[in-house]
């Protein structure tokens, strides 16, 4: 791969998912002001020691941007990291086995997918316990319904092919057919879905969060601080905006890099549809 | 899959229209199967039925499936909560509650029964339109809902009616001018569109139109009575957000869509032919881009049914999606399983609609082989 041949739109792609990173990853020591600290009066406009203004307790805004980056991006990457894994195994399990199996996952998938993501998780999220660690599992459970539908269709095409077929009569296990025949062959196509899918997770997060179902206040995270500051428009204070607008940057630049991913992958099958 | 691009702004869009395609292969089941033993053979009635009329029986072939799944959806929702842990009595008493009232409050509200119980009675009583009573407010639940569903199905209806046109139009356009300027524009602004959450297109439309220039109304409140003039002025800005929504992702799909009618071999025969792009457009490709656009945007109102849930919180407008996230905060099961339901309804017949319409329209999805 050519560095020259990555288009415009892809490097504004690449650099902005860079800066999150790099916010997530060094959040104490690029925040002027701590997470939760109360640091001046409440909606303070941006300027002079606070560079985006405070927030509707008066905690000063970049800082909890700073450290939102860190919670956002780090339970979005966590959900969809475990998404995968799941509708992975499970997707290729189906392909590979056939049969019942095949039937049983599939016809579950589609149950699972009858119902709205957004409606399924605030029923689940009803009456299970506010934890980290269950809103990471109930979005990962949810996103794995399409990584499932995707991965088998992938994996459907490959399970087919003479070196998967020559692997069987070699006596290979399921197990080693799954990971060392129809992984490699279907990791192209399904990097651009995990990109897909960590655009979708940031969205979704941020959707939870913003309903209050999401992460749990103190800790700063984009949708729960548009929650936050959000009565704070009606007097024409812009600070619900900025954590919103740092929310869109991120999935934009995520789609971005994507929007490349994808192109390169349908030009290597050629033909003349550009669609 | 019709679809190319990325695609991650509406939640469900993006998956079903794969399974549309996916279910008309895998589910279509046997009996569809015309089959012209059948007759001789003489066979059960729906097989003579399905013979002589291919395509009712498909139509209720569908049908049937969709109450199939509402039907297992209301118990996944009903059971799937019964298995989850949590309690509603344990946490409206707080965790130092006496044993004792958390008895009291679970036979109150006929916790104590068997979950299989309360289920038959909950969806006897949702078939007949009794969803029970709310167990924060103890009003009933159907009244609130009768009230609230219209509201939402009047600001999704508007947000339709404008954004149907729009984005075939827009589509059209793009495709008219494939890889040349103006497609380019449209495809990096919806591609922007489709990564904006819903709530910041909201607050940046209530912070510009209603605070900085005072044209539109917020909060977006209606009430029973009001004139329908007065209506449509509050509802301005909620649908102007959703139509946003769900105009990029309606608009990309129809694109991608018409570009694959383009790219076929009749349409390469027609301009080999020497044939003007508005015949080839008119006599070739239109007819076969009907099927696949009614059903990108029989799967975006779909969507729509489901983003006014945000929507609706963001401009505090009073409907079902409102009503469903205060139910969630406040562990107001009766409340949330209705909703739930319901949304869940809605999406699967509007899917439903999307798969007979392209069955309509398209004359080789009848016979199946």
């Amino acid at each position: 791969m050519n560095l020259r041949t990555i288009p415009f739109s892809a490097w504004i792609g690449i650099i902005g998912i860079a800066i999150a990173i790099f916010c997530a990853l060094f959040a104490p020591l690029l925040a002027p002001f701590g997470e939760r600290e109360v640091v001046g009066d409440v909606w303070l406009p941006a300027g002079g020691d606070f560079l985006l203004g405070t927030d509707n307790l008066g905690r000063d805004l970049l800082s909890r941007l700073i450290y939102g980056a860190r919670t956002t991006i780090f339970v979005a990457l966590a959900a969809t990291v475990i998404s995968f894994a799941l509708g992975m195994i499970l997707s290729f399990t189906a392909a590979v086995t056939g049969g019942f199996v095949d039937q049983f996952f599939s016809r579950f998938n589609d149950l699972m997918m009858a119902v709205p993501t957004l409606i399924f998780a605030l029923v689940v999220l009803a009456v299970l316990p506010q934890h980290l660690w269950i809103l990471v599992l109930v979005m990962a459970v949810l996103d794995s319904t399409r990584v499932f539908r995707i991965g088998r269709a992938v994996a459907l095409d490959v399970a087919v092919m003479e070196f998967v077929e020559a692997a069987r009569l070699r006596g290979e296990g399921t197990v080693w057919i799954i990971f060392r025949e129809i992984l490699p062959n279907t990791l192209s196509p399904l990097l651009a879905e995990f990109g897909l899918r960590f655009a979708f997770s940031i969205l979704f997060l941020s959707t939870l969060s913003f309903l209050g179902l999401g992460i749990q206040p103190p800790a700063a995270d984009w949708g729960g601080m548009v929650k936050d500051n959000k009565d704070g428009i009606i007097f024409g204070i812009s600070a619900a905006l900025i954590p919103g607008g740092a929310i869109a940057a991120l999935a934009i630049c995520v789609n971005l890099v994507v929007d490349w991913l994808m192109k390169r992958t349908s030009s290597l099958k050629g033909g003349r549809g550009d669609a | 899959m019709m679809e190319s691009g990325p695609i991650t702004g509406p939640v469900a869009t993006d998956a079903t229209a794969g399974e549309t395609a996916l279910r008309s292969s895998d589910l279509a089941g046997i009996p569809a199967k015309p089959n012209p033993a059948a007759e001789e053979r003489g066979g059960t009635i729906w097989q003579r039925f399905a013979f002589r009329r291919p395509l009712a029986a498909l139509i209720l072939q569908r049908l049937g499936l969709s109450v199939g799944l509402l039907f297992a959806v209301s118990l996944m929702i009903f059971g799937g909560i019964e298995a989850l842990p949590g309690d509603f009595a344990t946490t409206y008493l707080g965790q130092s509650a006496t044993p004792q009232a958390v008895e009291n409050i679970r036979q109150d509200l006929g916790l104590d029964r068997p979950w299989s119980e309360r289920y038959l009675s909950w969806l006897g009583g949702a078939v007949q339109g009794d969803f029970g009573t709310s167990w924060a407010s103890r009003n009933s639940v159907s009244e609130q809902i009768g009230n609230r569903l219209g509201n939402s199905l009047f600001l999704a209806f508007f947000a339709a009616l404008v954004s149907v046109p729009l984005a075939v139009g827009l589509g059209m356009l793009a495709v008219q001018f494939r890889n040349r300027l103006p497609d380019k524009i449209i495809n990096v602004i919806s591609l922007a569109a489709i990564s904006l959450p819903e709530f910041f297109i909201g607050y940046l439309l209530i912070m510009y139109f209603a605070v900085e220039w005072g044209v539109a109304t917020f909060p977006a409140t209606v009430y029973n009575g009001m004139g329908f003039t007065d209506r449509l002025s509050a509802i301005a800005l909620p649908v102007a957000t959703l139509v946003l929504v769900v105009l990029a992702h309606m608009m990309r799909m129809t694109r991608a869509a018409i570009l694959n009618v383009m790219s076929s071999a009749y349409v390469e025969t027609a301009e080999l032919k020497g044939l003007g792009t508005f015949r080839i457009i008119a006599r070739h490709a239109a007819p076969n881009a009907v099927a696949p656009v009614i059903n990108v945007i029989a799967l975006n109102l779909a969507y729509l049914v489901v983003g006014v849930v945000v929507v609706e919180v963001v401009f505090v407008y009073p409907g079902m999606g409102q009503y469903m996230v205060d139910a969630v905060t406040v562990r107001d099961m009766p409340v949330v399983q209705a909703c739930g339901l319901i949304f869940a309804a809605f999406y699967i017949f509007l899917n439903m609609a999307a798969d007979i319409l392209a069955i309509l329209a398209n004359p080789r999805l009848r016979h199946p082989r």
